[in-house]
C-alpha cells in the first residue's frame, strides 16, 4: 500500500507527507488496537466511536463552561469513560446478549446526551475554550504537540499510538490476561470450564475500549480546543474496519494489536493517499471496502487451516 | 455395594445427589465414591442424567440434594474455579480446548506459569513450552509442535492433552465427559491407555460413557444411570460386560428392538 502510493506521489513519501497520513492513522490506531482487543475477546464495541466525543466534550464542557483545571477536567472524563465501559461490559456479561445490541444501545444513548447536553450546558453545538482554562500548556505538551523528525512535523499522538501498540501487544502475548482474552474470544464456555475469569475479562476489555476512547478525546480535545457534539460519531465501524483489515476475527479468539495498528496505518495511507494522487476522493470508500473484503477472505483461510483436522 | 474396595477413605463421595431444575428432577438419589487410583464408570443413555452429575461435580451447578464429601469432608463449590481449587479437574468432551490458540497456551490456560514482579508480572512462555513438552511426553503423547493450534489436532490427541493438563496441574480427581464417544475404534483406545495412565498416577477418575465396552476394561466400579436414577452402584467384580449392556437404559429395548428388526419381510 505504501509501495504504491510512494512511487505514484513524490508529497506521499515525504517526511511531510508521512507526518500527515501518521496523523488519521494515529488516533485511529489508538482505538483500533483497543477494538481489536475486544474482537480477539469476542465482542464488539459501537458506542467506542461516539466516546471519543463524550470525552472530548466532557473537557470542553468542564473548562469552558465551568472553568475547570484541564487536568481535573481530564480525569473526570476518564472517570466518566470507564464508567460507561463498565457499564457496558457489565450489561454484556451479565445478559449474555450480543455486545452488538447493548453497545448499539449505549453508542445511541450516548449521541443522543452528547448533543442534548453540549446544547443544554453552552447553548451551542460546540463545546470550546479549552485552550483558556488553568493548565492547558501543560496539557498541551502531553496530548497536543508536535515534534520534529527530518524537518517535518510530526504530532504527538503518533507516539501515544506506537506506546499503545507496543503495550497492547505485550499484555496480548506475555500476560496471563491475555491469554484470558483469547481464550474468552475463543471459547467463552470452556475457558471458564478450566478456570478462566471470562466475566471480570470482559468487562476489563470494554473498560479498556472506553479508556482508549479518553485518550483519543482528550488528544482532540486539547488539540482542538473547541468539541463539536457530533465528533467521533460514525467512526465506530471505522475501528472494526481497521481490526478486521489487521487479521482479526469477527468471532473472536484470533487477531493481533500490531495488526490493527497496520490496519490503521492502511487506513491513513489511503485517506491521504487519493488526496495526494489528486483522485476524486469518493474512490476512498471503494479502497476500503475491496482491502475490508480481501482482508476477511485471507482471514477464513486462516481459520480454515486452524481448524483443518477439526471433527 | 461395597465390593472389593479397599479401606480407606474415599477421595470423592455422593451421598444422595439430585438436582433439580425447576420442576423437573433432572437427578434423584445418586450414590458412589470414588478412590485413588481407581475408575469410577458412570454409564448411561442420552438424558440418563450424566452431564448434570458432571455438571454438580464439576462445580458448574450446586446439587439440590444430598452431600458432595471431599476426603470424608462436606463440601460444596458455587465455581468451576472451585472445584478446581480442590483438587477436581473436568474434561469435557467438545469444550476441553480452545481450537484457535496453541497447545501449550491451551495446557496452562487459567493456571498460567508467571515470572518477574509487580506489574511486570508476564506468562513464563518458555516454561510454559517447556513443561508442556515435557508432560505430554511423560504421558506418551508425541506432539510435533506445541506451538500449532489445537485445532489441527485430532480428537483422540485433544483429549490426551486435556487428560494430560489435568493430571500436571495436580487434579486429584479427573471427570472425563464422554472422551471417547466421538472418536474411531484406535483413537478411543489410545484415550482408554491414558485414562489407565491417570489411574497408575493415584488419581480418581471418573469416566463417564454410554459404551460399556470402554467403560468396563479401565472401570474399578460402575455407577449406572437412567432417567436421572441410579439404577446400580457396583464394584467390577459384581458385574459383567455383558449384563452392564443389558442393564444399560435401552438394554432390553434394544433387545426387542433387534427381535423385531430381524422378523423378515412380508412375513
Amino acid at each position: 500500500m505504501f509501495a504504491f502510493f510512494a512511487v505514484l506521489s513524490e508529497d506521499f513519501r515525504s517526511p511531510g507527507g508521512v507526518a500527515n497520513w501518521l496523523d488519521p492513522a494515529s488516533t485511529l490506531g489508538i482505538m483500533a488496537v483497543a477494538v481489536a482487543l475486544l474482537m480477539i475477546g469476542g465482542h464488539f464495541d459501537l458506542s467506542a466511536g461516539v466516546m471519543t466525543g463524550t470525552t472530548a466534550l466532557t473537557v470542553g464542557v468542564a473548562t469552558g463552561q465551568w472553568g475547570w483545571n484541564i487536568w481535573a477536567a481530564i480525569a473526570a472524563a476518564l472517570a466518566l469513560a470507564l464508567a460507561i465501559g463498565f457499564a457496558n461490559g457489565w450489561l454484556v456479561t451479565r445478559t449474555g446478549l450480543p455486545s452488538f445490541i447493548i453497545t448499539l444501545g449505549t453508542f445511541l444513548m450516548l449521541q443522543g446526551l452528547n448533543l442534548g447536553l453540549t446544547k443544554a450546558f453552552t447553548g451551542t453545538v460546540v463545546a470550546g475554550g479549552i485552550a483558556s482554562a488553568p493548565g492547558y500548556a501543560a496539557a498541551e505538551a502531553v496530548f497536543a504537540s508536535r515534534f520534529t523528525i527530518a524537518g517535518a512535523q510530526f504530532r504527538v499522538a503518533v507516539l501515544w499510538w506506537l506506546l499503545i501498540t507496543v503495550l497492547a501487544s505485550y499484555v496480548l502475548l506475555r500476560t496471563r490476561f491475555g491469554n484470558w482474552v483469547f481464550a474468552t474470544g475463543g471459547d467463552p464456555v470452556a475457558s471458564r470450564n478450566v478456570g478462566v475469569p471470562a466475566r471480570r475479562t470482559t468487562i476489563t476489555l470494554f473498560m479498556t475500549t472506553a479508556a482508549a476512547a479518553w485518550l483519543v478525546g482528550t488528544i482532540l480535545a486539547v488539540r482542538l480546543t473547541s468539541v463539536q457534539a457530533n465528533t467521533g460519531t460514525g467512526n465506530e465501524l471505522i475501528y472494526i474496519v481497521a481490526a478486521v483489515i489487521g487479521g482479526c476475527l469477527l468471532t473472536g479468539g484470533f487477531g493481533s494489536a500490531v495488526g490493527a495498528s497496520l490496519g490503521a496505518l492502511i487506513f491513513g495511507m489511503t485517506q491521504l493517499g487519493i488526496p495526494y494522487l489528486d483522485w476524486d476522493a469518493d474512490w476512498f470508500y471503494f479502497f476500503l471496502g475491496a482491502m475490508l473484503l480481501l482482508a476477511v477472505l485471507a482471514n477464513r483461510l486462516v481459520r480454515r487451516y486452524a481448524e483443518a483436522a477439526r471433527r | 455395594m461395597s465390593g472389593g474396595a479397599p479401606a480407606g477413605t474415599p477421595l470423592l463421595e455422593l451421598r444422595g445427589i439430585g438436582k433439580d431444575y425447576g420442576s423437573v428432577i433432572a437427578l434423584d438419589g445418586i450414590s458412589t465414591s470414588v478412590r485413588a487410583g481407581e475408575v469410577t464408570c458412570v454409564l448411561g443413555d442420552n438424558g440418563a442424567g450424566k452431564s448434570t452429575l458432571i455438571k454438580v461435580l464439576a462445580g458448574v451447578h450446586r446439587p439440590t440434594r444430598g452431600e458432595l464429601l471431599l476426603d470424608g469432608r462436606p463440601v460444596s463449590f458455587s465455581a468451576p474455579r472451585e472445584a478446581l481449587d480442590a483438587g477436581i479437574a473436568t474434561v469435557y468432551q467438545d469444550l476441553a480446548m480452545i481450537p484457535l490458540m496453541s497447545i501449550w497456551r491451551n495446557f496452562f490456560l487459567g493456571s498460567e506459569p508467571t515470572t518477574g514482579w509487580g506489574p511486570f508480572r508476564r506468562f513464563d512462555s518458555v516454561t510454559a513450552k517447556e513443561v508442556t513438552r515435557r508432560e505430554l511426553a511423560a504421558m506418551g503423547i508425541d506432539i510435533r509442535d506445541p506451538d500449532q493450534p489445537v485445532g489441527t489436532l485430532s480428537g483422540g490427541e485433544r483429549q490426551s492433552v486435556a487428560i494430560a493438563r489435568a493430571v500436571h496441574l495436580g487434579a486429584r480427581v479427573l471427570i472425563l465427559d464422554e472422551p471417547t464417544s466421538a472418536l474411531g475404534v484406535r483413537q478411543a483406545g489410545v484415550v482408554l491407555r491414558y485414562i489407565a495412565q491417570a489411574r497408575d498416577r493415584g488419581l480418581g477418575v471418573v469416566f463417564i460413557t454410554h459404551n460399556p465396552h470402554h467403560a468396563h476394561p479401565v472401570g474399578d466400579r460402575f455407577l449406572l444411570l437412567n432417567r436421572g436414577r441410579s439404577m446400580g452402584d457396583f464394584a467390577k467384580g459384581e458385574v459383567g460386560r455383558d449384563e452392564l449392556t443389558t442393564m444399560m437404559a435401552g438394554g432390553q429395548e434394544l433387545t426387542e428392538l433387534a427381535e423385531e428388526l430381524e422378523r423378515p419381510p412380508g412375513s
